[in-house]
């Protein structure tokens, strides 16, 4: 026990389908999102700065950064609206203080979750949101780049698919029975978000860190949802939802956003903890057991105590886990 | 067992010898509403429907931080944004970022009701109060002269605190409010019929001088605004505060996995989670039971329950 520990997560729900190169690419990518915060750790960076630093590397819209890298030159951009826009939110908590930064509606600010560290150490407020965000983004200086740097072909091609799939099953409510006929179900009769699993793509990345010194912090970053309306706002910079950090734990959610929401997920695991005095796997195993009534999530989360752990109720969770005394795992799958 | 209900109009540093003009307006809505709250209540209107009609009428009265009356933001727009979720199916539904739309709690409610989302901001949610074909007024007619006022004072005081490009603001070093009233912020309602059924709706304008685009903890849900099948909570004042001690999730929680009752888990939250001088809530348990507790000075609150309790205070 203690020591530090590290999760990160590239989003849940899964095609069974996916590709084998695919997956090893994942788990690569997840391999050096963990070595990337593990040497953090290792040069005792605080807890609050390893999760930034993750989520900065490994979020899908800034792959394009990793151009040299052979591996990663299909930066893929981020989710656009049902107009084709790009609105992209994260949020991030220090368990130490429980101080807390979130953005909404980003879409000229190259890293989001940095404008949201921003958010919390540089303004009056906890929560940015659409052109007052950016406003603030450009008196603080940071890296703004055109709208059209996260529109990507890929993208477009993915918004056409899902307005697609969404014409028939736009109320993911309704029980999909009678529509073997369609040719997106038949292919893969999961749905996620709204979406047949082998359109839908996670869009969240997250990171959850406890240091040397057994401070606790968490952070969330995504594009949303495809083909989502316009300033819709999912769990992500929700504090309680997609995202929190206290004294006992630091947790980062991804999956059916309106589910976490309902659930308040992030802030379930640490209550459970501190009201039920359970310990961390076993307050993330209540979490998704009890707390997803209707809808399909994942979560990873480390304890001050220097224990990591993770639980999804979805069909796989891209993740990887590590702590000091030389633990390591990446996965996708159960 | 039986029917209850709770609102309140917001609380914060309200000075003991606030002047009859602007007290008795206040007071008087309240009544209003906690009497058409009782009287749907009675009428066996669903508390989903309760909280969404007393939280109109509180966003309609220009005395209260909430629709028309909502305070400005530092460029002298209102922004306003609102939350109402259901106890037994915890739906609920957001928006934020709102400048011309009357009724904010209605148009999250439609947001819950007509929409796969919960949460709608800015132009986004603009744009669908427009599909919907909700009533929307020129931002103009919320902004009410007293909150010019406010804002004016909120900027002398500000002065020496302004330029947070060059260095971080102690979070807990707020500018004393000047009038006494301007950190006022929110209106909401619980209520819970005698099926045990729960609802709660909380709408407000933000907080005095905010920054373009500052969303507070009342659309979020699990800070400002919550409820399940044990109790519904409306929160109210210093909305960073609310949002990291996540004070509505809270109440159900302590309720739910530490067995308190509500007033146990409503006075823990107000005394141990949230910092002195920012938190009231209202809320209201399945059994019945209603508690408002606050650590501010005052909050303009009222309730009543099936037995034939009723009350109206301030401090």
């Amino acid at each position: 026990m203690g020591g530090w520990a590290i999760a990160v997560h590239g989003g849940a729900g899964v095609d069974p389908n996916l590709p084998a190169e695919r997956q090893e690419e994942a788990k690569q990518l997840l391999t050096r999102c963990l070595n990337i915060g593990i040497s953090a750790l290792r040069s005792s960076l605080p807890a609050i700065d390893v999760v930034e630093l993750v989520v900065r590397y490994h979020s899908p819209f800034s792959v394009r950064e990793l151009e040299s890298d052979p591996l990663f030159n299909s930066g893929r951009g981020s989710a656009l609206t049902a107009n084709g826009t790009v609105e992209m939110e994260a949020s991030i908590m220090d368990g130490d203080g429980r101080r807390c930064g979130a953005v909404s509606g980003i879409s000229t600010v190259k890293n989001p979750i940095s404008l949201a560290r921003l958010v919390m150490d540089k303004s009056p407020h906890s929560y940015l949101a659409f052109s007052g965000a950016e406003e603030f983004a450009k008196q603080q200086g940071v890296e703004m780049v055109d709208n059209d740097y996260f529109i990507t072909e890929d993208n477009v091609g993915m918004l056409k698919l899902a307005k697609e799939a969404n014409t028939i099953l736009y109320d993911y409510r309704i029980p999909i029975t009678g529509l073997e006929s369609c040719a997106a179900s038949v292919e893969s009769p999961i749905h996620m978000n709204g979406l047949p699993i082998s359109v839908y793509a996670p869009e969240t990345v997250g990171c959850v860190v406890v240091d040397g010194q057994g401070r606790c912090a968490a952070a969330t970053s995504t594009g949303g949802l495809m083909n989502k309306m316009t300033g819709r706002i999912g769990d992500s910079p929700l504090i309680g939802a997609g995202t929190y950090a206290g004294e006992l734990c630091g947790v980062s959610c991804t999956g059916e956003g309106e589910a976490i929401i309902r659930g308040t997920l992030a802030r379930d695991v640490a209550a459970v903890m501190e009201y039920k005095e359970l310990g961390l796997q076993d307050a993330v195993d209540y979490v998704i057991k009890k707390r997803l009534d209707k809808g399909f999530a994942g979560l990873i989360a480390v304890s001050n105590k220097g224990e990591v752990a993770y639980g999804f109720n979805c069909n796989g969770m891209f993740r990887g886990c590590a702590t000091e005394d030389g633990f390591m795992e990446v996965g996708i799958w159960e | 067992m039986g029917w209850a209900i709770a609102l309140h109009g917001g609380a914060g540093d309200i000075p003991k010898d606030l002047p009859p003009e602007l007290r008795e307006p206040r007071e008087a809505c309240l009544r209003y509403c906690l009497k058409m709250g009782i009287d749907a209540l009675k009428a066996q209107k669903s508390p989903l429907d309760v909280v969404e009609l007393v939280v109109r009428e509180l966003e309609n009265n220009p005395y209260f931080n909430a629709g028309r009356g909502s305070v400005l933001t530092s460029n002298g727009i209102v922004e306003m944004e609102a939350c109402i979720m259901d106890g037994i199916t915890k739906n609920c539904g957001a928006v934020s970022g709102l400048t011309t739309v009357v009724n904010a709690i209605s148009l999250a409610r439609l947001v819950m009701e007509k929409t796969p989302h919960i949460y709608l901001a800015f132009e986004g949610a603009e744009a669908f109060a427009r599909e919907q074909g909700v009533e929307t007024m020129d931002s103009s007619h919320f902004i009410t002269p007293r909150n010019i006022e406010r804002l004016k004072q909120a900027k002398e005081a500000n002065k020496v605190q302004v330029d947070y490009n060059t260095r971080p603001i102690p979070k807990d070093d707020k500018p004393p409010a000047p009038s006494g009233d301007s950190q006022l912020g929110t209106v909401g309602c619980v209520a819970v019929d005698s099926y045990g059924h729960l609802a709660t709706a909380t709408s407000t304008g933000g907080l005095v001088n905010k920054m373009v685009g500052r969303i507070g903890d009342t659309p979020i849900i699990g800070a400002g605004t919550y409820a399940n099948k044990l109790c519904a909570v409306s929160a109210t004042g210093q909305g960073e505060a609310i949002i990291r001690a996540t004070v509505a999730r809270d109440v159900a929680a302590l309720m739910e996995y530490k067995g308190l009752s509500l007033k146990e888990a409503a006075d823990y939250v107000i005394e141990e989670s949230a910092p002195r001088g920012t938190t009231g809530l209202i809320a209201v348990s399945a059994t019945g039971e209603v508690t408002m507790p606050f650590n501010t000075t005052g909050m303009f609150r009222a309730c009543a329950t099936e037995d034939g309790h009723s009350e109206l205070a301030i401090w």
